[in-house]
């Protein structure tokens, strides 16, 4: 990828392979799913009125781990208070977070993405690059939704403290490996969006 | 013109003025996924901190574990809980005493 950086008309850009835009897209599409099933579809949008209402969402915190990491607890040692807030905000994070997701994929489309090609075509590198350009709100919803994305991968790696990290990348089973490699790259790409930002 | 009716005013629940009195705070979690970086932007951004004050924070989250980043009214903290949630870093509230 060409790292993001400032456009001397604002926003920002960066330039993806197509193979990391597709990538990219397929992982925001998979937390996308993942809090959809949370939500249940249809009620993925948050009604104002219905959160008002108190007619909220779930009180009891997710099995999945991974939505355990992306809707935590707001309160460590009540689940009565944790379960009253997240009866009445849960529906609107994920809704949120759903948002973010779909915008980042949205920029990848805009900057070229489609999902017409053949595997073949992606593994040898064919498909023009994607070039990303984001305003101010993009950028918020990239950043939120790499963090997303990143926190997903983690849990799935089993990524619980700082030392998990360094083991799991000088992991020998290859699918391991190969996740972390992405994981790392996720950083960088973040990395690189923030420094933009300064 | 209207007159205003006289109300009666009622003791106040003592329950509910120790709330008043007793702030809360917001705690930010360390985990082994968010940048040094995010985490300090995260700062700035949201509560406004100086980069020097948002540095610190994101060092002290790093190095102890986790930190208190604001205080205030139980409303004003969730709501923070919430934003930090919506960033992807972990917060909690609780009462500043613990």
């Amino acid at each position: 990828m060409k790292p993001f950086k400032r456009r001397r008309r604002g926003g920002l850009t960066a330039t993806f392979e197509v193979g990391e835009a597709h990538l990219l897209a397929s992982l925001a599409g998979q937390v996308v799913e993942l809090l959809r099933d949370r939500n249940g579809a249809e009620e993925s949008d948050a009604d104002p009125l219905a959160a008002q209402l108190g007619m909220g969402g779930p009180s009891l915190p997710p099995e999945d781990p991974v939505l355990q990491r992306l809707l935590p607890d707001a309160y460590r040692d009540d689940p009565e208070d944790a379960g009253e807030f997240r009866r009445f905000t849960e529906r609107s994070l994920t809704s949120v977070k759903v948002l973010n997701a779909e915008t980042l994929i949205g920029s990848l489309v805009d900057g070229g993405l489609t999902f017409g090609e053949m595997p073949d075509e992606l593994m040898n590198g064919e498909g023009d690059p994607v070039e990303v350009e984001l305003d101010g709100e993009e950028v918020q919803a990239w950043l939120r939704a790499l963090t997303d994305i990143r926190l997903s991968l983690a849990v799935r790696l089993g990524i619980e403290t700082d030392e998990d990290t360094m083991l799991v990348s000088a992991s020998e089973d290859a699918a391991v490996a190969a996740m972390s490699d992405i994981f790392e790259w996720l950083g960088y790409v973040q990395e690189t969006l923030i420094a933009a930002l300064d | 013109m209207t007159t205003p009716t006289p109300v009666e005013i009622a003791e106040p629940d003592v329950d509910h003025v120790v709330e008043l009195e007793d702030p809360w705070v917001t705690i930010v979690w360390n985990d082994p996924v968010n940048l040094m970086s995010y985490v300090a932007y995260v700062f700035r951004n949201y509560f406004g901190y100086t980069e020097e004050k948002a540095h610190k924070l994101m060092l002290e989250v790093h190095h102890d574990g986790k930190t208190v980043v604001s205080s205030g009214s139980r409303e004003q903290m969730e709501r923070h809980v919430q934003a930090m949630h919506e960033y992807g870093l972990w917060a909690t509230l609780e009462r500043q005493d613990g």
